[in-house]
């Protein structure tokens, strides 16, 4: 049962076959064997997960069960939760507990689901390797020594090695689709304003979007179709947003008259050669299955790095400004003065990466070179959505791969960020345009896992479900689990 | 050859709204510390600005009210800077499209007559919490109860030529914000603050270098800042020196200005496009709908009184300082119709005097418009003289009795009937023989004193004009 | 590009070693350098996009939600005094 998905474990639930306790205790006992390995989870919290299982249960019993009635969820450690500690992985939020949920947590919970506790990340999600964290790296189950992408690291760690069978994660540049990549499962990122940001600690408002990590496409579904929705509290949660009908999306099983978009700024040097033909060999499978693929160019590609390390980095040297030690978060000891407050408790709370983000975006906002940068990266920022908007004049949905590689050596990159930064190039024009993105493991290269990502446009999460769930049902590269972790048999 | 002064004011005026601008926290002055505070105006990891209705309507209103432009895109921009008392580290606010722009105000100043005067814009903004110090040795304290209360910044063009220009675009514009119920608009509670952007040069030539001085919280500190500040920057040019752009600090105690220099050099707000929030768009269908619901304003109220009820400028004036008092001299005048005149010079000249003894707003006035009017009705009907009424009118605010009461309890109605008014007139000119020959023989002027002791023996009660008319034909013996 | 480091981390309230910054300056050039390929693009006439969707800010009724939660939420902070943030002095 470990490697289950969601929906699997929801029929064994519904059918009386196990209780939300047997399914939580199973789940904690596995985190206990096996989160030293990974450091998936920052924070666990047993008592308050069989808790919340044993009231699922009572629920069911006498009211029947509800979307995620006793499903085990992890959540990022980006996630406001009101019980235990919320802390993004970075010591300014040392003994921060956030004295409310997250909108979607609330969501989460109405809906009956169990929480399992915080899952590692980049420290503010900054990141693209889990390396930043103030908790320490987190591990790749399929080979410990590298990392599981980033930021959402742990989550797409968690569910990969089956210590939950579904995450939280977050995605501002690929932070949820990169790493579900690097680990061989499903990652949805929702489009802009689907799901309410509000108690999601920010990185970069106009680019954050919450979505779920999971074993396979529908279980995605099931979740974001609880998540998604307006909020009156986020004022960027889009009020007259398409209802969609997320499970039924998930039925197809073939991808008759789907036109797929296929870029060829997606497909260039540097690419390695065993994702590009793991990729390549998916779209031909597409193709059996019924697709029509069309060459399209998106042809701003290339400047969609250059434009997200100006834009997320701006919008988040002014969000991180919150983090000033008068209300909440770490202070210095005995400072000297105001002054000294300020930067000594920033300078000992941030980590490197967070530091370089917020000053980049400090100085892109600066006098004399905002147009030069912030202007000019908003102006570039139409031309990558304008890109899209032409491709789907063409097409249904565009298929791309997820990373330009495998997960790489823990340490591989640290020093490096620009070429840290690099490797989110398949991904970050997805946020600039505010669309919705799905990776799905489509293969291996050397024993690990690739991605495919799918796009679609704005609110048409249901054509990306569609196409994914197809190919799903197709191959068998989502039921493929890593060795070591009990789920080989 | 003279110095011209050049003045641009910039105002900050809390708009009246139950809640915050982003948050459903209370307004309400005076509330414990931090009681009014919520994880969105603490600035809170994840938290999200939502923006409050009424605010924009109500700073719609103050638009169309100067006779600016609504756009109806506008949007929210980040400032960023580090204080404590700015919980976020940036305040929200409008920097590229103001809600309102190219509006202005009209005033009157003995210098210069009527002038226009421009307001380049007016956007919506938070306000900021407080930091107290006073009796603190190492630390500040925060408040944060006024964080995010809503504010609108009104920008004038810098078209004021003098201090007391300054002032009367003050009065003129704090008038007007009160009428249309936009502001509390109470300096003392902060909630109409003003900067002034000052310079001086050559009459003809271009604008000279200006400062901005800061924390001018009356009227009358504002006209002694610009006046000193105005001097300082003369003293330093005509002394071969610079003026240096800079913020300076108001100290009303020691009556001089100082540089914030340092302070501001450090600054770069680094503004950018809130990402929190969308455009806000505006339905013209929502701008006309405020401007149908626009109350009379000043001006209007002040012609209107004038035509209706014929009231000298100056009453008018008087009368159309605050919404509180026309409304108050409106429903005097409902009570008392057959005079507004008198109603007005009442009104003004005699309980507006009383009130302003006993130091009180004419909503706590102890007289209702409606005993008022009785007193006036019974110097309407002769009940009473005007002398009387004064007494009366004493007190009623005194004792919170009608005039009737308080008419017949002291028995100071008027003596009309001929009978005892001829008995009176009678024991006087038996009194004074020697007056009553001297009068028959001639001296003419002495009517008057007969006059003054039948009122006396009265007690005032005699109705003069019957004391006149009875007098007269009894001297003639 | 030649960026003073010192200068943007105090304009972000960052303490930053001399090491430190000998280690930033050079990353942010770097970044900046690889940022640069921007101004090569011909964006004559593009409207910036600041908010991914064309959408209209929600606005929120004059009606109050919160009450007296001061000591749920000054249960986080570093340091109060009868209901008061501390800091240390603020000097206008």
């Amino acid at each position: 049962m470990p490697f289950s998905s969601l929906s699997h474990i929801q029929d064994r639930l519904n059918h009386g076959e196990t209780t939300a306790i047997e399914v939580a205790k199973l789940y904690l006992d596995r985190i206990t064997e096996h989160n030293k390995t990974l450091n998936a989870f920052v924070h666990i919290d047993d008592e308050h997960v069989l808790a919340q299982a044993k009231a699922s249960d009572t629920y069911r019993a006498e009211h029947g069960a509800r979307a995620l009635e006793g499903l085990p969820i992890a959540i990022k450690d980006i996630f406001c939760t009101q019980h235990g500690p919320t802390r993004c992985c970075s010591k300014i939020l040392e003994g921060f507990e956030a004295p409310y949920d997250a909108h979607v947590i609330t969501k989460l919970k109405e809906a009956g689901a169990v929480l399992v506790g915080k899952t590692n990340m980049d420290e503010f999600a900054m990141g693209s390797s889990n390396e930043t964290s103030a908790f320490g790296a987190c591990h790749n189950p399929w080979d410990t020594s590298r990392i599981p992408g980033g930021s959402s690291g742990g989550s797409a760690s968690a569910v990969a090695a089956a210590l939950t069978p579904a995450a939280l994660g977050t995605d501002t540049g690929g932070s949820i689709r990169q790493p579900a990549s690097l680990t061989g499962i499903t990652g949805l990122k929702p489009t802009y304003g689907r799901v309410s940001r509000r108690g999601i600690i920010a990185f970069a408002s106009s680019l954050d979007q919450a979505g779920p990590m999971t074993r396979n496409v529908k279980d995605a579904a099931m979740i974001t179709s609880v998540i998604s929705g307006h909020d009156a509290g986020d004022a960027t949660s889009v009020a007259d947003a398409p209802e969609l009908d997320w499970l039924g999306a998930c039925d197809k099983k073939d991808m008759k008259g789907l036109r797929i978009g296929v870029p060829k700024e997606y497909f260039v040097e540097g690419m390695d050669a065993e994702v590009r033909a793991s990729v390549e060999n998916a779209l031909k499978q597409c193709e059996d299955l019924g697709a029509e693929l069309i060459d399209i160019s998106l042809p701003n590609t290339n400047l969609a790095v250059a434009a997200y390390y100006v834009i997320a980095p701006s919008e988040a040297s002014a969000n991180l400004s919150r983090y000033d030690s008068v209300r909440f978060g770490h202070r210095c000891k005995n400072p000297e003065d105001l002054l000294d407050m300020y930067t000594r408790s920033r300078d000992e709370g941030f980590g490197a990466e967070v530091k370089r983000r917020i000053l980049t975006g400090a100085f892109a906002l600066s006098s004399g070179y905002y147009d030069a940068y912030y202007l000019k990266a908003q102006q570039v920022r139409t031309l990558i959505s304008q890109d899209f908007k032409d491709a789907f004049e063409k097409v249904d949905v565009i298929a791309t791969p997820t990373s330009p590689i495998t997960a790489f050596k823990l340490g591989e990159k640290t020093d490096d960020p620009l070429t840290m930064y690099l490797s989110d190039i398949y991904t970050i024009a997805v946020n600039l345009a505010g669309l919705p993105g799905l990776s799905q493991p489509c293969g291996f290269a050397e024993g690990l896992p690739v991605g495919l990502q799918w796009i679609a446009p704005a609110w048409r999460e249901d054509v990306l479900l569609g196409a994914a769930a197809a190919y799903e049902a197709a191959t068998d590269w989502h039921t493929k689990v890593p060795t070591g972790f009990g789920g080989e048999s | 050859m003279s110095w011209e002064v050049v003045i641009g004011l910039e105002v900050h005026c809390q708009i009246n709204t139950d809640t915050k601008a982003f948050c459903g926290c209370s307004t309400a002055f005076g509330a414990e510390p931090n009681t009014q505070t919520c994880p969105v105006c603490l600035g809170m990891p994840g938290q999200l600005p939502v923006l409050n209705a009424l605010a924009v309507d109500k700073t719609i209103l103050t638009g169309l009210a100067i006779d600016a432009q609504i756009n109806l895109e506008s949007k929210f921009d980040r400032k960023n800077y580090f204080y404590p008392d700015l919980p976020k580290g940036y305040q929200i606010s409008q920097f590229t499209i103001p809600l309102v722009e190219h509006g202005h105000i009209d005033i009157t100043t003995k210098g210069r007559g009527d002038r226009r005067i421009g307001i380049t814009r007016i956007h919506m903004e938070e306000d900021a919490g407080k930091s107290m110090h006073e009796g603190l040795d190492a630390v500040s304290h925060i408040d944060l109860n006024r964080s995010g209360i809503p504010l609108m910044e009104i920008v004038s063009e810098p078209d004021m030529r003098s201090s007391d220009e300054a002032i009367a675009y003050l009065k003129n514009l704090h008038q007007l914000i009160r009428f249309l119920g936009v502001s509390g608009a109470d300096m003392e509670k902060g909630q109409f603050r003003c900067d002034a952007n000052i310079s001086v040069r050559r009459p003809g030539e271009p604008f000279g270098t200006r400062t901005e001085m800061k924390n001018m919280n009356s009227f009358r500190f504002i006209k002694q800042a610009i006046d000193y500040e105005v001097m300082r920057q003369i003293e330093v040019i005509e002394d071969g020196g610079k003026v240096i752009q800079e913020s300076r600090l108001w100290d009303s105690v020691k009556n001089e200005s100082r540089s914030m220099r340092g302070k501001e050099e450090a600054n770069d707000y680094r503004y950018f496009p809130e990402p929190d929030l969308p455009p806000l768009r505006v339905s013209q269908e929502r701008v006309d709908a405020i401007k149908a619901g626009m109350p009379e304003l000043p001006h209007q109220l002040r012609e209107r009184f004038e035509k209706e009820f014929g009231l000298s400028a100056y009453d008018a004036d008087v009368l159309t300082q605050t919404r509180e008092l026309s409304n108050w001299y409106e429903a005097l005048v409902a009570a008392h119709p057959a005079d507004p005149k008198r109603c007005a010079n009442w009104m003004a000249n005699e309980l507006l005097g009383r009130l302003k003894e006993l130091n009180k707003d004419i909503e706590h006035s102890p007289v209702s418009p409606e005993a008022f009017g009785k007193l006036m009705d019974r110097m309407g009907d002769n009940t009473i003289s005007g002398k009387i009424a004064k007494d009366v009118l004493d007190a009623m605010i005194e004792s919170g009795k009608d005039a009737d009461t308080i008419i017949e309890e002291k028995g100071l109605k008027q003596v009309t009937d001929t009978g005892s008014i001829d008995a009176m007139i009678q024991e006087i000119l038996d009194a004074n023989q020697g007056q009553v020959e001297a009068y028959r023989g001639g001296k003419d002027k002495l009517f008057g004193f007969f006059v003054g002791q039948v009122m006396k023996a009265s007690k005032g009660k005699a109705n003069p004009a019957v004391v006149n008319q009875r007098l007269k034909e009894l001297l003639k013996g | 590009m030649d960026i003073d480091v010192q200068k943007v981390a105090m304009l972000a309230r960052i303490r930053l070693t001399d090491d430190e910054a000998a280690e930033l300056g050079p990353q942010l050039s770097e970044i900046l350098g690889y940022v640069d390929q921007l101004a090569a693009v011909n964006t004559d006439g593009i409207k910036p996009t600041a908010h991914p969707h064309d959408a209209a800010m929600p606005l929120r009724a004059n009606v109050v939600t919160n009450g007296n939660q001061r000591d749920a939420l000054q249960a986080v902070a570093p340091k109060t005094e009868s209901g008061l943030y501390v800091v240390p002095k603020v000097i206008e």
